[in-house]
């Protein structure tokens, strides 16, 4: 983690303690079955949602952590059909309140580890608000958005996510409104862990997850994810193996960011503020940027998150940001403890009596 | 000069000023030098939802009026018998409540041609006949203030903020009331200021020297200390004895108490109370909005908490969706409305019955919820725990519809004995090696296993979606959707069982007319039902404190007498379900004010009603 970590509020330092440190172990070695249930999987056949399932079903027993203290929390849509796939505690609640959910959730219990599943219609529009509230707050809950760019579990209706001029059931002469991009979002909504990968690279998701779940506070992951059936193919140059490694920025903290098949592109600042594109060959290496996630200053962070295009020219993906700032649970369970320790433990009958009383014989 | 003191019974006070003037101070503290006396007391503010509305303006007319008795009193009184009148726009908005014959206390100063104009007086009502009926103490109160603090080292503007306090010295000298308590707090309030702290006592003694030594006023009042029970008292409002009830629901059951809430009038001082509780385990969270605040506060109970959120009725509106699916995962959670004046934005500030159907029925499918109502504010203690009581027990959420003159109204409270307060059984579930049923219910009660994360063995996903009875899977089953609607219906039907039966009070046995109220109205209701047995006419009275189940012996005590008055601050909604429940063609009485009943105006109803036999 950063040692240039920002300290929370109140002058009130993190503990030093990760995001699982206060979550129980498991006294056995868990595998993928551990985190399967017996719930027959109601996904389209081909949609990305299975790949996500399977990859974080396989990830979870890296963990180690007891079954029954992992809770998954998803709001409404087919991505938040979730946590009934998952052998772990569970809760579907409603459209786009997971965060506000999980946030309850998380705050009073330390001993759980909680995650959020939600979509892009869930988390950016009807939930928008309570979104970047977590993510501002730094909750520590791994938030995971499945981006189809589509409404799929409505049946096709453009999404907060889709391109402009996008004809869908409900704009056949193609949608007017400007899209999120989540990535810009969440570092706006001073987020502290902020990534993006591919629902058909199980690694990298993996990866990506391996981070989140350690990081403490709220961790947005944002998920490239099919709809095969109301929005094939949204993400398809970043899965073609002809074109994919041209186009796929791979972050990694502490490296040069350069990509391309022989990694002969990579980035400059440009006098604009923001990132050019260059021919490694063509500059002296240390005018390029290298990736510094854990910087406090968002800026850097944000202006790769500005690298997308819907042409897919170029996308960055992996950990944007990922820097240290106590957790909103972790300052509240403080003050309790600080209260406790001020003023003793609450006494009932001496707090009914606070204030001018009287006695009547 | 000896002057002559003057026994009475009781004595009805209203301050009234600009709402920058400092009345609600005033008469708070005037309440807690009565309740340290002794009296009995009830209280009423009445104040402006606008921070500084426009200056001397009746808009920013601020009021706190007060009933004290040398005997039990059940309501802030109807009208006042001394009005302190700051301004021309206090005057002339409250005039109209006065009866003949009563005290004006003026403050001259401030009856400028421009204060005057600006409410449209044309002349000077101290000057000319126009308050000839009442008994007018016509004072340079301001002006009087700021000589007293000449020799302070404070600006003039602080000196004349002070004249609320000359006004509470004079009042207290003309009821003999005690000076400690309110000088103890001036010691309190302004420690980091000390020279405006010492300015602000010089005042409230100027105050009372000031009643001793002129001819303005020749009788001092008397009222004697009531009789109560014996036992330790305090004065207490509506919102702080909620909140006190909140912490003792987390003490009694062992379960740390979550508050998700949104700043909202009249409601947040629920909030601020128990943001200052967190050595009792308290944990509060102001929301981003009153979703994500009763959201956070049913994530809380789904860990174990006892998850409460705190609103008024346009925060109940945004809250709907998330109760109905407290309802659905049968996880418990206390709501608390502080209903006020709607429809939507509405009078904040003001008071009002209307949320009863919102609570009953406000939301999609079949959603039972249990409510419960206080009856005075002391009374929300009590509701409170209630509340928590039934939540848990039958793991539901519950509706407490307190309102805006319980919340800010105050009376004396006989402090309970913390250990004779109800214990609430949380009865988490632990594995016990069987197949674990989520929605497998105990069957007396029918609610369903509470098990929360962390507990091993008993992994499984809750939701809105409709689960099969028992196991709690995904459902679309026809059969099994109309068993669990029924389900939930019967588990909220049951609690009748479980809470104690309406209570009749008919002390001659012979009433044939029975009045039926609940939550904040049972003050007015037993004032007027006490001034029509004082006439010589029976009458019967019972309040509601469950409104939803209602209590077992309801429908017997509907038909054990011939009409039933059901007076409400609204159309008639609880008249509505007693009329569609039971089948009795109740008398609604409606008064929709923003305001609570008057005494006198009920007693007629009431004896209209018995007179119409």
């Amino acid at each position: 983690m950063s040692e240039n970590g920002v300290n929370g509020a109140n002058g009130v330092n993190g503990n030093g303690l990760g995001a699982l440190a206060l979550v129980p172990k498991a006294d056995q070695k868990q595998t993928l079955k551990d985190f399967k249930t017996d719930q027959e999987v109601r996904w389209c056949p081909g949609c990305g949602d299975y790949a996500i399932l399977a990859a974080v079903q396989s990830f979870l027993p890296e963990l180690g952590l007891r079954r029954e203290n992992i809770v998954f929390v998803s709001g409404i849509g087919c991505s938040s059909r979730f946590p009934y796939y998952m052998n772990t505690y569970g809760f579907h609640s409603i459209h786009g309140r997971a965060p506000a959910i999980a946030t309850g959730l998380a705050v009073s219990r330390p001993d759980l580890s909680v995650w959020v599943v939600t979509g892009d219609g869930d988390a950016l529009s009807i939930g928008g608000n309570h979104l970047i509230h977590a993510l501002r707050r730094n909750v520590n809950l791994k938030i995971l958005l499945f981006n189809n760019r589509i409404y799929g579990l409505t049946k096709g209706q453009y999404s907060p996510t889709s391109e402009i001029g996008k004809i869908t059931k409900s704009t056949p002469m193609g949608s007017l409104d400007t899209p999120f991009n989540p990535i810009s979002l969440a570092i706006g909504a001073e987020a502290t862990f902020v990534a993006r990968t591919i629902d058909s690279d199980r690694k990298h998701l993996q990866s990506v997850l391996r981070e989140a779940a350690q990081h403490k506070g709220t961790a947005l992951v944002e998920i490239y994810q099919n709809c095969n059936i109301f929005n094939d193919g949204a993400f398809e140059p970043l899965k073609d193996p002809q074109v994919r490694d041209d186009i796929t920025i791979r972050l990694e903290h502490g490296q040069p960011v350069v990509f391309g098949k022989d990694r002969q592109k990579g980035l400059r600042r440009s006098p604009s503020g923001g990132f050019e594109v260059v021919n490694v060959a063509d500059v002296d290496p240390s005018d390029l940027v290298v990736h510094d996630a854990h910087n406090p200053d968002p800026s850097q962070a944000f202006a790769l998150s500005r690298l997308d295009s819907p042409s897919f020219e170029h996308t960055p993906i992996g950990i944007f940001r990922n820097v240290q700032r106590a957790s909103y649970d972790e300052l509240l369970r403080a003050q309790v403890e600080e209260a406790v320790e001020r003023e003793g433990k609450g006494d009932l009958a001496a707090l009914l009596a606070s204030g001018d009383t009287w006695r009547v014989d | 000069m000896t002057k002559q003191v003057q026994q009475l019974d009781r004595v009805i006070i209203r301050f009234a000023g600009d709402s920058g003037d400092g009345m609600q101070l005033t008469g708070d503290r005037f309440t807690q030098e009565t309740a340290a006396f002794g009296n009995d007391l009830s209280t009423l503010p009445n104040f402006p939802a606008e921070i500084r509305a426009p200056a001397g303006t009746l808009p920013g007319v601020s009021s706190f009026q007060l009933h004290f008795a040398d005997h039990d009193i059940l309501t802030p009184g109807d009208a006042p018998n001394v009005l302190v009148a700051m301004n021309p726009a206090a005057l002339k908005a409250n005039l109209p409540d006065l009866p003949r014959g009563a005290d004006l206390i003026i403050n001259t100063d401030e009856f400028t041609k421009r204060n005057l104009a600006k409410v449209g007086y044309t002349g000077n009502p101290v000057e000319d006949d126009s308050l000839s009926e009442y008994r007018v103490h016509a004072l340079p109160l301001t002006s009087m203030t700021v000589n007293a603090l000449a020799d302070f080292d404070i600006s003039k503007k602080d000196a004349e903020r002070a004249k609320n306090m000359f006004a509470l010295g004079l009042l207290s000298w003309l009821y003999h009331r005690p000076t400690e308590g309110t000088i103890a707090f001036l010691e309190r309030k302004f420690a980091r200021k000390p020279e405006i702290m010492k300015a602000n006592i010089a005042a409230f003694r100027a105050g009372w020297n000031y009643g001793e030594t002129t001819e303005a006023f020749s009788v001092s009042y008397e009222v004697k200390p009531a009789e109560h029970e014996p036992g330790l008292y305090r004065n207490i409002t509506g919102n702080t004895a909620l909140a006190y009830g909140l912490v003792a629901a987390g003490e009694r059951s062992g379960l740390p108490v979550f508050l998700g809430s949104y700043p909202i009038t009249p409601a947040s001082d629920i909030l601020h109370e128990l943001s200052r509780h967190k050595r009792f385990g308290v944990r509060t969270f102001q929301a981003e909005d009153e979703i994500a605040a009763v959201g956070a506060a049913l994530g809380a109970s789904f860990g174990g908490s006892l998850g409460v959120t705190t609103t008024s009725g346009p925060g109940i509106a945004l809250k709907s969706e998330t109760i109905g699916l407290a309802v659905a995962t049968e996880l418990p959670l206390v709501i608390i409305d502080v209903q006020r004046a709607g429809p939507s934005t509405g009078m904040p500030t003001k008071t009002e019955q209307a949320d009863l159907l919102q609570a009953m029925f406000g939301r999609n499918g079949e959603a039972p919820v249990p409510v419960v109502a206080p009856r005075s504010p002391s009374d929300c203690f009590d509701a409170a725990l209630e509340a928590a009581r039934i939540a848990v027990k039958y793991r539901t959420p519950v509706v407490v519809l307190s309102d805006g003159y319980l919340a800010n109204g105050s009376e004396p409270w006989k402090l309970p004995d913390v250990d004779s307060l109800p214990t609430i059984e949380p009865g988490l579930a632990t594995a016990d090696g069987g197949d674990f049923q989520p929605f497998g219910r105990d069957p007396e009660t029918l609610a369903r296993p509470w098990a929360v994360p962390g507990t091993p063995g008993l992994e499984h996903r809750i939701g809105g979606l409709e689960k099969a009875d028992g196991s709690g899977n995904i459902s679309y089953d026809p059969a099994n959707h109309d068993t669990m609607v029924r389900l939930r219906q019967a588990k909220v039907d049951g609690i009748a069982r479980d809470i104690e039966p309406l209570a009749v009070d008919d002390p001659s046995g012979e009433a044939r007319v029975l009045v039926l109220g609940w939550g904040g109205t049972y003050g007015a209701i037993s004032a007027a039902v006490r001034r029509v047995r004082k006439a010589g006419r029976p009458v019967a009275q019972a309040h509601l404190r469950h409104l939803n189940p209602f209590p077992a012996n309801i429908a017997e005590v509907l038909r054990s007498y011939d009409r039933v008055l059901v007076p409400e601050i609204n159309l008639g909604q609880l008249a509505l379900l007693l009329r569609g429940k039971y089948l009795v063609d109740v008398i609604s009485y409606n008064r929709v004010r923003g305001l609570p009943f008057k005494a006198e105006e009920l007693a007629g109803v009431i004896q209209d009603v018995i007179d119409s036999e």
